[in-house]
């Protein structure tokens, strides 16, 4: 289970996407896990073939538990019996990130061979289960004959997609009593709702003409709710815990200092007009674009605000993966990161930061999305608010802050004209940088958004 | 597009960019950005998804005639 976050220690297999015997490429997306943040796919750290699965789906393990082993070299088909005589450490090497290495071959070990008496294992081989995949219902999860038979009569596996396993847990409603249509009978949100035992009649009928969205719709269909509360209470309890927890961290390890400057957004403003005038409507850019893409620059301009805090020292980070605050629907946020933005040209990025809030919201980023941001940036201007002066994420050592693009009364030359401008700040750790490096970091970034053709 | 026609477009979009806002019961002069906590992502989609429903090209200065439900669906009626 790798660290997805500062503030992750634990996490919940929601669905494998991979089966024993796949091949797979490092930086394929394995699996699903549930954090207390959002669904977040995770990504495999090896090449190789998948021997097995260690960690059954819709189980919670601490950060650090192996998942699946993954055997690097040509499998060795010598006969080896499945599961628990494969060797967890040693030759294959583990799918999750070796966080905290001896705690990781503790659980392996107690993971990957779940006790079973030789008659069970013998019985399990008859029957061809293998026993990792068998939940343990014995003392000490030992597993027991009747754990076997149950495993070899039931029906095989099938894949349940993340949203239609929350659905169900949230509905009540039995996984293995639902008939899935998805492709393999994998089943899906909306056979989990067929299945809801007295659904309101909105799920019954719906609305026919438009397409459902897939997310799961209120309990109450009369009843209006405000934006958001989709997610369960408890999830986001959940998420308000490991924002607290991250945030108090930040503000009792991190002296922050603060730097803010306002900027002219004229130019910026009437490049954007020019070109989205000419431009598909799915070309269309907006000034959020062009802020993340000057912020990445900037970033690589002074690389003294980009990287991490660590064991005392700063460590700069060899490229601009800017993490991008996302608001989730019904409060919290989580900050994925875009890679090597500062590498994009702005139209690309303005692409991928829609793809990444659209992602971020229906609970779809990557693993490595969330653990890889080396600066942040905040961008609350759509809120309508004149400036936000953030707090650092750990162990970031910047986070650079957009207001609301208003227009203001501005002296150029002893002349007053009205422009639109932006309020820009930067909330930066005082152990990496001084406030001279704070301010050279908006000075450029004020320099560049004056050229956006350049962006 | 009847008004009554573009009035249920437009409802029907916000429905699927907010899944779980009432849009029946958006006032039909409140701000929808406002209304509907929507960023300018949000916005984006909004205008790209009636635009393909409606057939017709909505370019950044018509913007402001989508702010509200009443504006908007006149906008879609061709009026």
């Amino acid at each position: 289970m790798p660290v997805l976050g500062a503030d992750m220690d634990e996490g919940t297999l929601l669905e494998w996407l991979i089966k024993p015997g796949d091949e797979v490429h490092k930086g394929d997306v394995i699996a699903v896990v549930d954090t207390a943040k959002s669904a977040i796919e995770v990504e495999s750290f090896h090449t190789g073939i998948v021997e097995r699965l260690v960690i059954p789906a819709g189980e919670t393990v601490p950060v650090g538990t192996v998942l699946a082993v993954i055997r690097e070299s040509v499998p060795v088909a010598a006969g080896a019996a499945p599961g628990p005589r494969a060797r967890p450490a040693g030759g294959p090497a583990a799918a999750a990130p070796p966080a905290p290495p001896v705690t990781a071959v503790a659980e392996t070990a107690a993971r990957a061979a779940p006790p079973a008496t030789p008659l069970v294992r013998h019985e399990a081989a008859e029957l061809g289960v293998d026993l990792t995949l068998v939940h343990g219902t014995g003392r000490g999860g030992a597993i027991t004959r009747h754990d076997v038979e149950q495993a070899a009569a039931g029906p095989r596996r099938r894949r349940v997609s993340p949203l239609a396993r929350r659905l169900a847990a949230e509905l009540g409603v039995d996984l293995d009593a639902v008939t899935g249509t998805g492709a393999d009978g994998a089943v899906r949100a909306e056979d989990v709702r067929q299945a809801a035992p007295a659904a309101p009649p909105a799920q019954a009928t719906g609305q026919p003409a438009a397409p459902v969205p897939e997310a799961p719709r209120p309990a109450a269909p009369g009843k209006a709710r405000p934006a958001g509360t989709s997610r369960r209470p408890e999830k986001a309890a959940a998420m308000r815990q490991a924002i607290a927890r991250l945030m108090a961290r930040s503000k009792r390890e991190i002296p922050h200092y603060y730097v803010s400057n306002t900027v002219d957004m004229g130019p910026a403003l009437d490049w954007l007009r020019e070109r989205n005038r000419s431009a598909e409507m799915s070309a269309r850019m907006v000034p959020a674009a062009l802020l993340l893409k000057a912020a990445a620059l900037a970033a690589r301009e002074v690389p003294e605000l980009n990287g991490y805090w660590t064991e005392e020292h700063f460590v700069p980070a060899p490229g601009v993966h800017l993490g991008v605050a996302v608001s989730m629907r019904g409060g919290g946020l989580i900050t994925p990161a875009i890679h090597d933005a500062a590498d994009l040209p702005a139209a690309e990025l303005m692409g991928r930061l829609r793809d990444l809030v659209n992602r971020a919201r229906a609970g779809r980023v990557r693993g490595s999305e969330l653990t890889d941001a080396t600066i942040t940036v905040t961008n609350l201007g759509d809120q309508g608010v004149e400036s936000v002066t953030g707090v650092i994420y750990p162990p970031q050592v910047a986070l650079v802050g957009f207001g609301k693009i208003t227009e203001r009364p501005w002296a150029v030359r002893g002349l007053l004209g009205v422009r639109p401008v932006i309020a820009t700040t930067l909330a930066a750790d005082h152990r990496a940088t001084d406030g001279y490096t704070g301010a050279r970091f908006l000075n450029v970034l004020a320099d560049l958004l004056q050229r956006p053709e350049e962006l | 597009m009847t008004l009554e026609q573009a009035s249920q477009t437009i409802k029907s979009v916000l429905g699927e960019i907010a899944p779980d806002a009432d849009c029946d019961a958006l006032p039909a002069d409140a701000d929808i950005r406002d209304a509907l906590e929507l960023d300018s992502l949000d916005f984006l989609n909004f205008v790209e998804m009636l635009s393909q429903r409606s057939g017709q090209r909505i370019d950044e200065d018509d913007y402001p005639r989508l702010g509200t439900l009443a504006s908007g669906s006149e906008f879609l009626a061709g009026g």
